[in-house]
């Protein structure tokens, strides 16, 4: 996963602990990492071995307990609350597994949201929105609520949604853990065209078709990374 | 974006969403109405007293005007000493008292008004003529009807009856000339005026010279309190009230009215509150995880916290809205059941519509409305991220 250009994701030495109760749990335990762009990645492992933490903190949305992590050549473990929260929304697209998309709003609004927040003016977002949402395969279902949308629509508007700003890492925590296998199936599909289309991927999953398609896997286990 | 996911989230629980309404909608009708309450009665006494222009009155003393039956005497004297003064432009001498009107084999019993029609402050004139002549008569319309007499009918008034020598006192005859209506008279209240020596001549000499009551305009420009001063160091036994020290005293009689008011409409206040902050926190535990992922994907904490205000504001200003119309209806109702209330005057009212009262009143709920969002809110948008998103997975 490394090579000569500077990687987008590097994790040095990280360790993530909780307070859980009297006791502390060690989520991370000096994990290093590096992901350069345009790669796509996939961390698996069992249940409570890290995942999910790991991918929060590259996420932005977590701080580690020591260690630094830096995307996109900016160091992202001290930043302050309103500095995370610009940083994520300019550089980071989230896709979770249970879509959360806004139930009130259509898949044009939600995949807009994230550009209205940046301020992009509202004539330019919808027609980015509209041009994400048929490159997810969803031109017709714009003005569709979530609650009208199967499960693989509602996830590729939040991938769409996660496309938005232009972000340089897209972070998928188990997209298709709530989907059937040939929804899932084209969700992976997705993921490969964007990859190839230029977008760095990292990957969440148990789904071992797409793990699979990624370029590369990190396995870890007990807040370790075991073999990447 | 915010108002439109305000305004969704508001209609997606359209029931609840009503509910919050008609609860804030009751409150603000409640603190309406207690804020006309605590201010309504003061400003319309204050209205009736200055509504015919007359700044200052002269009781006897210890009493309010009419308070009791007693009078003041030397009226000659005293006009002549207030004439003295160069603020003092008109002065009106009223006397008071109780007539007998003979109707066939009944007796009707009445209010009268000594006054002089040219100066008169008490009651204003609806049609007919007026009391010109020293035989006229003017009545309410609630005596006339009683009477069934038209203008121009002779009626047989007297001052009094003995029962021992079952014979009238002051006896005489006197036209009805016109129709009028008190500005102090109570609802379904007798009532009559007739000129001043009208009156002392029907109450004998016990009445002769007597007033119940001055009425004092002041020369425009003038301090109605500096002449009440005036008039007090030269005759020093009466009570001399100006609309000011009328309105304290008055204040003082409500003040027990006024701490009700003001306790209940503290109550509808607070009651909208906890209304408006139980639904915003119902609402932002029941989005926790939505609120954690709009600001994963970079929605700042200050948008989340706006976008629920706006929540909390939109449900206060609707419900204050309607509130207002609903307080002023239900004012209207309460109102015209208390003037009701035997011996007040019929102008009175007790809840005032005042329109900086009603902006108070929403200005308050609006105000509650946001500090019940913000609380919330900001505990909302500063929960942990990813802590939120991983309760929200295993929920």
């Amino acid at each position: 996963m490394t090579g000569a250009r500077a990687p987008i994701v590097s994790l040095r030495d990280v360790r993530r602990d909780y307070a859980l109760g009297a006791e502390r749990v060690h989520a991370l335990q000096g994990v290093s990492l590096e992901v350069e762009r345009g790669d796509y990645v996939a961390i698996v492992g069992p249940s409570g071995c890290g995942k999910s933490t790991l991918l929060n903190l590259i996420g932005v949305i977590d701080q580690p307990t020591s260690g630094t992590v830096a995307i996109a050549g900016k160091q992202v473990d001290a930043m302050s609350d309103r500095e995370a929260t610009s940083f994520r929304l300019h550089n980071i697209g989230f896709v979770f597994q249970r879509f959360y998309l806004m139930p009130i709003l259509t898949a044009l609004e939600n995949v807009a949201l994230p550009m209205a927040e940046a301020k992009v003016a509202r004539d330019e977002r919808n027609a980015r929105a509209a041009e994400l949402l048929a490159y997810v395969g969803l031109g017709s279902r714009e003005r569709h609520r979530p609650a009208e949308l199967s499960g693989g629509e509602q996830q590729r508007v939040a991938i769409a949604r996660a496309l938005a700003n232009h972000p340089a890492l897209l972070l998928a925590d188990e997209p298709t853990g709530e989907l059937d296998a040939r929804t899932g199936t084209e969700i992976i599909s997705l993921f490969q065209r964007l990859n190839s289309d230029g977008t760095t991927i990292v990957v969440v999953t148990h789904d071992e078709d797409l793990a699979n398609a990624a370029r590369h896997k990190v396995h870890m286990r007990d807040g370790r990374i075991v073999d990447a | 974006m915010r108002a439109t996911l305000a305004q969704a989230s508001l209609i997606r629980h359209r029931a609840r969403t009503m509910l919050a309404v008609l609860g804030v909608a009751v409150a603000t009708a409640m603190l309406l109405d207690m804020v006309m309450l605590a201010t309504g009665m003061r400003e319309s006494f204050r209205e009736l007293l200055l509504s015919r222009g007359f700044d200052i009155r002269l009781a006897p003393k210890g009493t309010l005007p009419f308070d009791t039956d007693a009078t003041i005497p030397g009226v000659g004297a005293i006009m002549t000493v207030l004439r003295t003064s160069p603020d003092v432009r008109e002065i009106s001498p009223v006397l008071g008292g109780a007539i007998l009107i003979q109707v066939g084999s009944r007796d009707i019993s009445a209010a009268v008004l000594g006054v002089d029609p040219t100066v008169q402050g008490d009651y204003e004139f609806v049609s007919g003529r007026d009391i010109t002549a020293p035989d006229a008569i003017v009545a309410n319309e609630y005596l006339i009807e009683r009477l069934g007499a038209r203008f121009g009918d002779t009626l047989s008034v007297a001052a009094g009856y003995d029962p021992q020598t079952r014979a009238f006192s002051g006896q005489r005859k006197l036209v009805l000339t016109g129709k009028v209506r008190f500005i102090y008279g109570a609802a379904e209240q007798s009532a009559a005026a007739v000129r001043r020596e009208t009156l002392e001549a029907l109450g004998g000499g016990a009445r002769r010279d007597r007033a119940s009551l001055f009425m004092v305009r002041v020369r425009k420009g003038a301090n109605p309190d500096s002449v009440r001063s005036w008039i007090l160091s030269r005759i020093p036994n009466v009570s001399v009230i100006s609309v000011a020290t009328a309105i304290a005293e008055v204040d003082q009689r409500l003040s027990y009215f006024r701490q009700l008011a003001f306790i209940l409409g503290s109550v509808s206040l607070f009651v909208g509150f906890l209304l408006v902050t139980t639904l915003v926190t119902v609402s932002v535990n029941e989005r926790a995880g939505e609120i954690a992922v709009m600001r994963a994907i970079g929605v700042s904490r200050m948008h989340v916290v706006q976008q629920i205000v706006i929540e909390g504001v939109a449900i206060s200003l609707v419900g204050a809205i309607v509130g207002l119309g609903l307080g002023l209806i239900t004012a209207r109702y309460l109102n015209s059941i208390l003037s009701a209330f035997p011996g007040l005057p019929m102008a009175i009212d007790f809840f005032l519509f005042q329109p900086r009262a009603a902006w108070s009143a929403l200005g308050l709920l609006v105000g509650s409305g946001i500090l019940a969002g913000v609380y919330p809110a900001w505990r909302a948008a500063s929960l942990p991220i990813a802590e939120s998103l991983r309760r929200e997975a295993i929920a």
